[in-house]
């Protein structure tokens, strides 16, 4: 009983005590709320690149890619097809991209992906990431047009119509000043029919065939383009707000280079329609994807076999994007792949191995970041350490009175234990409501912080997210509070044994 | 412990203790050979120089340490060899001490203080059941001991005297059987270390409680039965009192 009232008398006259408090809480705040924001990042960061590359790609051996993508995916299911949700076949090849800016030419290295829009949709994130499904916004982040698409739209390759209507009028001007610009969109004369709501629809089919003839006619080779590809951060000068500068939109037309398929690979040259904007936030991706339908990729490379027979040649491709019903069974359906197929040609990968190195570079800088955020709460412990051998020195004669009294060596021991405990115990629940509080409010604290010190704490236009992310994983918090409670049960534990073991007489005699 | 009838019986006895220091290298012997027998409801006085070994001896009469040479023993029984358990059981029980400088714990009032050797001996739960009937005895004490007004004070708040009464008021709270009474009036002027005497008297003739005092003071020794004499490491009868 004297254990409790003298810890708590201790406690509430120790004003020193309410210093380690202050550091456990703050430990455990910083840990949790780092913890949190690493794991908001982190998850979302998986949750796009996974959403991106799919659960799993058979990929072929070679740039030149594998014949007959139906008769890989019937074999997919045959092999593995419980399992299977969806498949899609995509080529991939290194590419260059070229746009016009500013009356120079700009080069740009990406990786063309050839898609088919709709069955990509299916195994992966597409829809979310293209900008044609998104209202615009301004700048005050209100909604300045609804968007293009709605989401029940499946993804294709048409010019909404704002766009084709930018494009018309970008055309008619060049054909005003024909010598300005020497572009390639809409090099002729005035076919185009008059009603404008027809327009849309037309321009997007004539663009088939007929593309020369009609005035802001599509290309046969549409893109959706990553976003960081056309555009850069303009940082704001003389207190101006950083913008985002496009250097292209939906409507522009871009150059691709590329190789074509075969034994001997030979360049390849082509105009292609930008109809779409990629932006997913993952700036490895939107600074280097170019999605491109996936027909003509393949007649561009020769990947038909005979070329000149689109309509019934074999097409090839480099590789089969599939999505399974539970992520669970990777392990179990890439075995039975890898026994389906002859390994020289064919390659199958989880998207986690895709991207293994990324994801153990968080991995370890998480780890790396909690060592040294516990390092802030051993400094507590230290810090306990040495306050409770001040209290012990500064309590010795009380130790010897309570050992006159009848008190054991245990008892006095554990008014110490007890105090490091409530101490480590206090500390680590405020830090727990702290920490989470600050989690829950993180984005009004960054807005606070951004109005109080006039610079965007959080930029989104470096991170990508609208918001800060963060996850507060409740395993985490647990280990976060109990490992500082623990740290301050050691750190009295030693200050405790030697008030313990203090002689009565001697600690009487003590001045 | 069961009081027998046979009324000048040995309570507690030290026989031929021995206690040294260590300084270093150095030993300094301080008892050289004690015996002493105090009878159940003696009041006995042991008067000596300063640094002659009497609290030296005290401690060792109630357990707080132990002799080097010899055996403390109560009614008979030799208890400096027991567990460290059972002595700590005894100090609670068995032993009150009174200090020369009160030793009251600063964090807690004076009631807290009375009460503290009760919270020692019972656990949080078997205490916080009792502890009104343990509150009532308190001050009850308190009043007798001349502090029934001062119950929510702390020690720093009252006066010499005040603290002594205290500290005797806790002593008798565990309802020892022997108090050891470390220069009790030390650190009082003569007309207060007059009452604390008063009440000690009193308690040791009312409450049939063995007195063991320590004083450098001969008058105030002399109010006890018999006065003993501690020098050069050795006791010596010193005289019979009243
Ligand atoms: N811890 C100790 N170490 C060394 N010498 C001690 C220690 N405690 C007491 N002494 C010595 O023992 C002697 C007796 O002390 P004490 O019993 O307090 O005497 P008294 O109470 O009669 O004044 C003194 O000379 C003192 O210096
Ligand atoms: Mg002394």
């Amino acid at each position: 009983m004297y254990k409790l009232l003298l810890c708590t008398r201790y406690l509430r006259t120790r004003y020193i005590a309410l210093a380690s408090i202050i550091s456990v809480m703050l430990g455990v705040a910083t840990m949790i709320v780092v913890n949190s924001v690493m794991a908001g990042f982190s998850s979302e960061m998986r949750e796009r690149i996974h959403g991106i590359l799919a659960d799993m790609v058979l990929e072929a051996g070679s740039m030149n890619g594998n014949e007959d993508p139906e008769w890989q995916m019937r074999k997919i299911q045959e092999v593995a097809g419980p399992y299977i949700e969806a498949m899609s076949p995509t080529v991939e090849v290194y590419g260059l991209l070229t746009l016009r800016y500013g009356g120079q030419y700009m080069p740009r290295p990406v990786t063309l992906v050839g898609i088919d829009p709709v069955t990509k949709a299916k195994v992966g994130t597409l829809v979310e990431h293209l900008e044609n499904y998104k209202p615009a916004l301004d700048e005050n982040g209100r909604v300045a047009r609804p968007a293009e698409f709605s989401r029940d739209e499946p993804p294709g390759w048409n010019l909404p119509r704002t766009y084709m209507e930018y494009r018309r009028l970008r055309a008619q001007e060049q054909k005003a000043m024909p010598d300005d610009d020497e572009d390639d969109a809409g090099r002729n004369d005035e076919k185009a029919p008059a009603d404008p709501s027809d327009l849309l629809k037309q321009l997007n089919d004539l663009a088939e065939e007929n593309h020369d003839e009609v005035l802001g006619a599509l290309m046969k080779a549409r893109l959706y383009v990553g976003s960081q590809i056309i555009s850069f951060p303009f940082p704001g000068k003389n207190g101006e707000k950083p913008r985002t500068v496009w250097m292209c939109q939906p409507g522009d037309d871009v150059m691709i280079s590329t190789v074509s398929a075969g034994k001997s690979p030979e360049a390849r040259n082509f105009h292609a329609t930008i109809v779409d904007v990629f932006k997913s936030g993952m700036s490895e991706y939107d600074s280097n994807l170019v999605f491109m339908n996936l027909e003509e990729l393949q007649r561009i490379r020769g990947m038909i076999d005979p070329p000149d027979d689109p309509e019934h040649g074999v097409r090839s491709v480099t590789s089969i994007q599939i999505k399974l019903k539970n992520f669970a069974d990777a392990k179990l359906v890439a075995d039975r792949l890898q026994a389906a197929f002859p390994p020289g040609f064919y390659q199958i990968r989880t998207w986690e191995q895709k991207q293994g190195p990324l994801l153990a570079a968080v991995d370890v800088e998480s780890t790396i970041l909690n060592v040294l955020l516990f390092m802030i709460i051993a400094v507590a412990g230290f810090g306990i350490l040495a306050i409770f051998f001040m209290i012990v020195v500064e309590k010795t004669r009380d130790i010897g009175i309570l050992k006159s009294l009848g008190a054991s060596s245990r008892g006095v021991m554990s008014i110490f234990v007890s105090y490091g405990l409530s101490l480590g115990m206090v500390g680590s629940g405020v830090g727990v409501v702290v920490g989470l509080l600050f989690v829950r409010y993180i984005n009004e604290i960054e807005r606070g912080l951004t109005v109080i010190t006039g610079r965007k704490v959080f930029d989104e236009t470096i991170y990508y997210f609208p918001s800060i992310p963060t996850r507060v994983d409740a395993f985490t918090v647990t280990w976060v509070a109990a490992g500082a409670v623990a740290i301050a049960i050691m750190a009295s534990i030693l200050p405790a044994r030697r008030a313990a073991r203090l002689h009565p007489v001697q600690a009487l005699r003590h001045e | 412990m069961v009081a027998t009838i046979m009324m000048p019986q040995t309570h507690v006895a030290a026989i031929a203790v021995e206690k040294a220091y260590r300084k270093g290298e150095h030993k300094v012997p301080v008892l050289l050979g004690v015996d002493i027998e105090v009878r159940r409801g003696e009041f006995v006085s042991i008067v000596g120089q300063s640094g002659s070994g009497k609290s030296t001896l005290l401690h060792l009469l109630g357990l707080l340490d132990c002799p080097d040479v010899g055996e403390v023993k109560l009614y008979g029984q030799r208890i400096d060899d027991l567990p460290q358990r059972s002595r700590d059981e005894l100090r609670n029980r068995v032993f009150g001490f009174i200090f020369q400088f009160y030793h009251l714990l600063p964090e807690l009032s004076v009631i807290e203080n009375v009460l503290a050797p009760l919270m020692i001996r019972h656990s949080a739960w078997s205490y916080w059941k009792s502890r009104k009937a343990f509150q009532e005895q308190a001050r009850e004490l308190l009043d007798r001991v001349g502090l029934g007004h001062r119950l929510t004070h702390k020690p720093s708040e009252l006066s010499g005297g005040e603290m002594q009464r205290a500290a005797i008021a806790r002593a008798l709270m565990a309802n020892p059987e022997v108090l050891l009474a470390d220069e009790p009036t030390g650190n009082l002027d003569a007309e207060t270390g007059a009452e604390i005497m008063e009440l000690l008297r009193s308690l040791n003739s009312r409450n049939d409680l063995t007195i063991i005092m320590v004083t450098h003071d001969e008058s105030i020794a002399q109010q006890a039965h018999r006065v003993v004499r501690l020098a050069e490491g050795r006791l010596e009868a010193w005289g019979e009192a009243a």
